[in-house]
């Protein structure tokens, strides 16, 4: 042992998590640790009590995260995060509620879902954890596994053209879109941050390793060599054309674009507002205590 | 290409203090991803000779590194397993 290393029985980020939980089932190098720790700490830095944020998850890998979190937070059957987390969001305003789920739950089964509450604009932060595979049963394709990617469900290669999300976020009516990866975390927890701050519904895509599900059939070797991939090919460009954000991590001439897209203001979901005698209909959230900032 | 080296100093580098931290390690989380040892921008830590009890080798200062570590918590942020951080100095006592 060196001897200026240090033995410890516990983080200091502990107490945000159900510490008595880790370690945690991921695998080695899963991407999801890492951003799971940068929204604890983005959470914290948020300026509204954790006593008011609330996680949401749909099934998977990524689904496990609000188990971890010492806080409110509900793991709900798969792809219906986004509609379990809007009824709480529509009845207690006043809740910062984020849905922090995988790429399969929130675009395969859960799709719908996703974009009738952008269009909405529900008052939702959504973290989707793109591993591009359903990690947590194999390996198999995904709506957002690259074109040409091999995976269980598809040992010739995907032949399926996979979303974009940044786009199809902004194009479905998202006030905030980001993609970072669980390297780039400070920018990560900043646009965590960014999006708490915003009243309406607000996505953030995080490129995350899988190493047993998407690495190992795609000759990428362990989670450091994705890692790597991401500090090798990332450029941060928030005026990039958002159609021109697709990703193949395969094609090592291209570059995966990064950064927090979009940022606009419209009016956010509130469909109890009928309800209310008139003068209150428009400051609800503000009664809340919510406050839109710019 | 001749580089200007001498432009690329801050102006105020004489009066900022550059951080120190002391690493600390839980081994028992650590599952030897390597991540907090490759992207340690100072190179300061190593993986250990002994492994924790699910055979995993963690962190360890490096030989020569215990006076390294600038406090940047990038280690921290990076670990997937909440098994490494810093704090800030004063630095180990190494022995002479
Ligand atoms: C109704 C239903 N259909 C299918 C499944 C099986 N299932 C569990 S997780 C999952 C996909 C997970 O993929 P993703 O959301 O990308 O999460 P990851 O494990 O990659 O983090 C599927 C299909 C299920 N649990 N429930
Ligand atoms: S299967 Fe993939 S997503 Fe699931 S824990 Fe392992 S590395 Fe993470
Ligand atoms: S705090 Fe920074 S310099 Fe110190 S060990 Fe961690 S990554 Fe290296
Ligand atoms: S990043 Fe964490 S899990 Fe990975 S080698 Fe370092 S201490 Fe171990
Ligand atoms: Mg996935």
């Amino acid at each position: 042992m060196s001897t200026s290393t240090f033995i410890a029985e516990r983080h200091p980020s502990d107490p945000l998590f159900r510490a008595d939980r880790l370690p945690h089932i991921w695998c080695p190098g899963c991407g999801i640790g890492p951003a799971m720790h940068a929204y604890a700490q983005a959470m914290v830095e948020s300026e509204i009590p954790l006593a008011r944020h609330v996680c949401v998850s749909g099934i998977g890998c990524t689904g496990r995260v609000p188990g971890y979190l010492n806080m409110d937070s509900y793991h709900t059957t798969h792809g219906r995060a986004i509609p379990f987390a809007t009824a709480i969001a529509i009845v207690k305003p006043e809740l910062e509620v984020t849905v922090y789920s995988g790429d399969g739950d929130l675009f395969a089964i859960g799709g719908n879902h996703f974009i009738h509450a952008a269009r909405r604009n529900v008052d939702l932060n959504v973290i989707c954890i793109n591993n591009f595979n359903y990690g947590m049963t194999g390996g198999q394709v995904g709506p957002t596994t690259p074109m040409g990617a091999r995976a269980t469900t598809a040992p010739f290669g995907n032949y399926e053209q996979p979303f974009n999300l940044p786009y199809l976020a902004a194009a479905t009516g998202a006030v905030f879109v980001a993609r970072w990866t669980s390297l780039h975390l400070r920018q990560l927890k900043q646009a965590f941050l960014r999006a708490m701050k915003k009243r309406g519904f607000t996505f953030v895509e995080v490129l995350a390793p899988c190493p047993v599900g998407f690495g190992r059939p795609n000759d990428i070797g362990d989670a450091m060599e994705e890692m790597t991939l991401y500090r090798e090919r990332c450029v941060v460009d928030a005026s990039a054309r958002l159609d021109s954000l697709d990703i193949d991590l395969r094609d090592k001439e291209r570059p995966i674009t990064l950064g927090n897209f979009v940022d606009i203001e419209r009016p956010v979901f509130d469909p109890l507002a009928m309800m209310r005698p008139a003068g209150e209909r428009e400051n609800h959230a503000a009664l809340a205590g919510k406050t839109q900032e710019g | 290409m001749p580089v200007i080296r001498s432009a690329r100093v801050p102006l105020d580098r004489a009066s900022v203090i550059v951080p120190a931290g002391r690493v600390y390690v839980i081994p028992q989380r650590c599952k030897e991803c390597r991540f907090c040892i490759d992207f340690c921008p100072k190179d300061v830590l190593v993986t250990s000779t002994e492994t924790n009890a699910k055979g995993y080798r963690y962190p360890v200062v490096a030989p020569g590194k215990e006076e390294a570590c600038v406090h940047c918590e990038f280690c921290s942020l990076v670990c997937p397993e909440y098994a490494i951080f810093t704090v800030e100095g004063p630095r180990a006592e190494v022995p002479a």
